[in-house]
């Protein structure tokens, strides 16, 4: 079955006991046993909820994993995520990662968590970087905002023969273009805030695996700790799901003409798409993914720019986020990278003339327009 | 704007109070008053609600009116439409119109003596000869349901104007994306939102749009006083369903043409009727007033057990009543959409128990001729 219509159908498709094409939306706390030992297989939404369940499944479904868990944000699954290390474990981690897990992972060191960051683009440096007590390399691929592409299966391959795991946040290009665990990773990270549900309107988060046992102390620890999707907001994720296919393939379409535009206007100094043949990662994202996705960043050649395109875009909301319908865009020095120390950011080529735009499913014509007039 | 822009940045723009994208839902029945000789915008729920308003105002944008409606479901919009006549009015009615709506018409209307007559309106010459005194509007369906029939609507408008008629066209079908009736002339258009405007299945809603002031405010006075509005939830669905209209659309048109064109090559099918064919009757009205064939076609089987093996042994289609949603959904007319119809009156227009109707969804074609090519098979 393809991928379209693995989306289109979830896990169970419709409802066993009625039917019903859309899955229904269990707004329940907690269930009532049949008796003393026995059970229904739910007993309490935050161990299981029979609609949280659908969207696990659905999700696992499309990167190819036995095991998903959804939470209530991107933030949540990556903690939950680090919750199953333990004092002195030590991270290799692609150094232009989103801000807050950058924030997450920091905060974390008090656990006794180590992390080196670093540009996970060259293979060797990591290979380098790895000591007696790393656990795991932890990939952002795209890279957000700066687009570097990781070579997913040569790192898996380092990971492999060190014996530690490989975690891919797969957010930028979903499994509708890219599905790490196929080319060996451990686990898949998603804000399902983004793509997934695809409308600026709902916050989640996803942990898939390939393991069983992995899959199970993931499971123990979100039931313990409870950063649970709430039923509504997975019936959400589902029902955007069910056009991810059709939006990514739009947002692709828009953002590779949107980044040849950029590349020509005269006061664009550099563009970052992986669509792009010049791009760095351009053979490996061809190699691993099935698709560019729809994210661009670029820098301006004029810092006073910025404000200006900030403050006279129409169409396209000046707003964190990305990966809706919506076209976004962001100035991560101040919003998504706002936590990432200064030399860090210089090195990774975050400035105060970096903008990056989440390219949505309008008119492409109309978007360009918006952009034009606001850099005028 | 460009239409596809217009889907995702219409009148549902921007919270102004905290700049949120995604509009609020105002679960909320009543409102403060601060003044009440000033009453505020919203009073109570069924006389407007903030989210209700913006989709009302969103599907008036894209259809090209100035007022649109939320109802609870397509036939709380039929209904609400048709009782804006009064006892004694006659309307014309399209004969092979939803079967839900041939049901209002003759066993709820009727009883109000709301005079209704079932016409052939591929023939504007017949359509002219059933024009009475008291005739006050002619209800049209293009393409039709299921047999995809088309009505010329710019000659139908025409008649109209002649005799001073109301033209009310239910756009379900086709949605403002692929065809917009009031920019032809029509005075009233209604939807199924059910269908491709919430798009997945899992929302019942009505919609109407007018572009009169007058006209709209006897539709007000009906959704008003009778109350058979959409709830503030629902209401956020279809918005947030009607972002993807466009690129849905897209995906499934193509695929219901490839599809079509399977059927119409298949041996075991004796007729495909969809109007992206070459050769479906009216095909140059139908592309002369609308952008697009649809993503719905049905086709007859030769052998009546075809036909219901067919249905049994699909897996990935949905054996279901409806249309428009993501999901591909084959529906058997005789039984569900047009059981409601007389069988003889069923029989003389061509629903047979050989007629099935398809909904393309947004799965794989190939999986989808996979799975139809499988059921087929003896």
């Amino acid at each position: 079955m393809k991928i379209e219509t693995k989306a289109v159908h979830g896990f169970k498709g419709c409802d066993p006991a009625t039917g019903a094409l859309s899955f229904p939306i269990y707004q329940s706390a907690t269930f009532k046993h049949p008796g003393l030992n026995q059970s229904t297989g739910y007993s309490y939404s935050r161990d299981q909820n029979p609609t949280r369940e659908e969207v696990e499944r659905t999700v696992a479904l499309l990167e190819g994993g036995k095991h998903c868990l959804a939470f209530s944000t991107g933030m949540a699954a990556v903690d939950v995520l680090l919750k199953t290390f333990s004092p002195g474990d030590h991270f290799i981690v692609s150094e232009d990662l989103y801000g807050g897990t950058y924030r997450l992972f920091e905060q974390s060191r008090k656990y006794g968590l180590d992390f080196t960051y670093l540009n996970t683009f060259h293979v060797e440096q990591v290979k380098a970087a790895i000591k007696n007590n790393t656990r795991c390399i932890y990939l952002e691929t795209p890279s957000n905002p700066s687009m570097r592409v990781s070579d997913i299966g040569a790192l898996v391959g380092v990971a492999r023969s060190a014996g530690i795991l490989t975690v891919v946040d797969n957010t930028f290009l979903t499994p509708y273009f890219q599905r790490p665990l196929e080319q060996g990773a451990d686990a898949v990270i998603h804000s399902g805030t983004k793509y997934l549900g695809g409308h600026n309107d709902t916050l989640a988060g996803f942990l898939v695996v390939a393991d069983e046992k992995m899959g199970e102390d993931l499971k123990l620890l979100q039931m313990s700790t409870g950063a649970t999707l709430s039923p509504f907001d997975s019936w959400l994720i589902l029902r955007g799901i069910k056009t991810l296919g059709v939006r990514m393939i739009k947002c692709q379409q828009n953002a590779m003409l949107i980044a040849g535009w950029l590349k020509r206007h005269k006061n664009v100094e550099r563009v970052y798409y992986i669509g792009l043949p010049e791009h760095e990662g351009y053979d490996i994202s061809r190699k691993q993914a099935a698709g560019f996705g729809g994210m661009i960043s670029f820098t301006v050649k004029d810092t006073g720019l910025v404000e200006q395109i900030l403050g006279k875009v129409r169409l396209i909301s000046f707003a964190e986020s990305l990966g809706g319908v919506e076209s976004l865009i962001t100035y991560p020095l101040v919003q998504t990278h706002a936590d990432i120390p200064k030399e860090i950011l210089e090195r990774l080529g975050i400035t105060d003339r970096l903008l990056r735009l989440s390219v949505g499913i309008e008119d492409v014509e109309d978007l360009i327009e918006d952009l034009e007039q606001a850099m005028r | 704007m460009k239409f596809g822009t217009l889907l995702i940045h219409n009148v549902n723009g921007t919270d102004k109070h905290t700049g949120a994208l995604s509009v609020p839902i105002y679960q909320s029945s009543t409102f403060h008053q601060e003044d009440i000789d000033n009453p505020p915008m919203y009073t109570y729920s069924r006389s407007g609600n903030p989210t209700r308003s913006v989709l009302e105002q969103a599907i008036a944008q894209l259809e090209g009116g100035t007022h649109g409606f939320a109802f609870s479901s397509g036939m709380a919009a039929t209904s609400s439409v048709l009782s804006i006549f009064k006892s004694g009015d006659h309307v014309l009615v399209c004969e092979d119109v939803y079967g839900g709506t041939h049901r209002v018409c003759n066993g709820y209307f009727k009883r109000f003596a709301l005079e209704t007559s079932f016409i052939d309106a591929a023939d504007p010459g017949k359509v002219k000869s059933k024009i009475k005194k008291n005739t006050k509007a002619i209800f049209l369906e293009t393409p039709s349901n299921p047999l995809l029939k088309i009505t010329d609507l710019r000659e139908m408008v025409r008649i109209a104007r002649e005799n001073d008629l109301l033209v009310l066209v239910d756009n379900t079908f086709m949605s403002p994306y692929l065809q917009r009736p009031l920019e032809l002339g029509a005075d009233v258009v209604i939807h199924s939102a059910t269908k491709f405007i919430g798009g997945h299945s899992d929302v019942v809603g009505g919609l109407v749009v007018v572009k009169d002031e007058s006209l709209a405010g006897r539709i007000y006075s009906v959704q008003n006083s009778f109350g058979a509005i959409l709830g503030p939830q629902d209401s956020w669905l279809l918005l947030r369903g009607l972002k993807t209209l466009k690129v849905r659309m897209d995906f499934q048109q193509k695929s219901a043409q490839r599809l079509a064109e399977w059927f119409a090559g298949h041996k075991g099918i004796s007729h495909t009727y969809y109007p992206g064919l070459e050769g479906h009757p009216e095909r140059e009205v139908h592309f002369a007033q609308a952008d697009g064939a649809g993503a719905v076609f049905s086709f007859q089987t030769r052998r009546v057990d075809t036909a219901r093996r067919l249905m049994k042994k699909l897996k990935l289609a949905a054996v279901a009543v409806s249309l428009g949603g993501v999901e591909t959904i084959v529906s058997y007319p005789v039984k569900m959409s047009h059981a409601s119809m007389p069988v003889k009156e069923r029989e003389r227009l061509g629903i047979l128990n050989t007629l099935i109707r398809v909904s393309v969804g947004l799965e794989e074609t190939e999986d989808l001729i996979a799975d139809f090519d499988s059921a087929l098979r003896p």
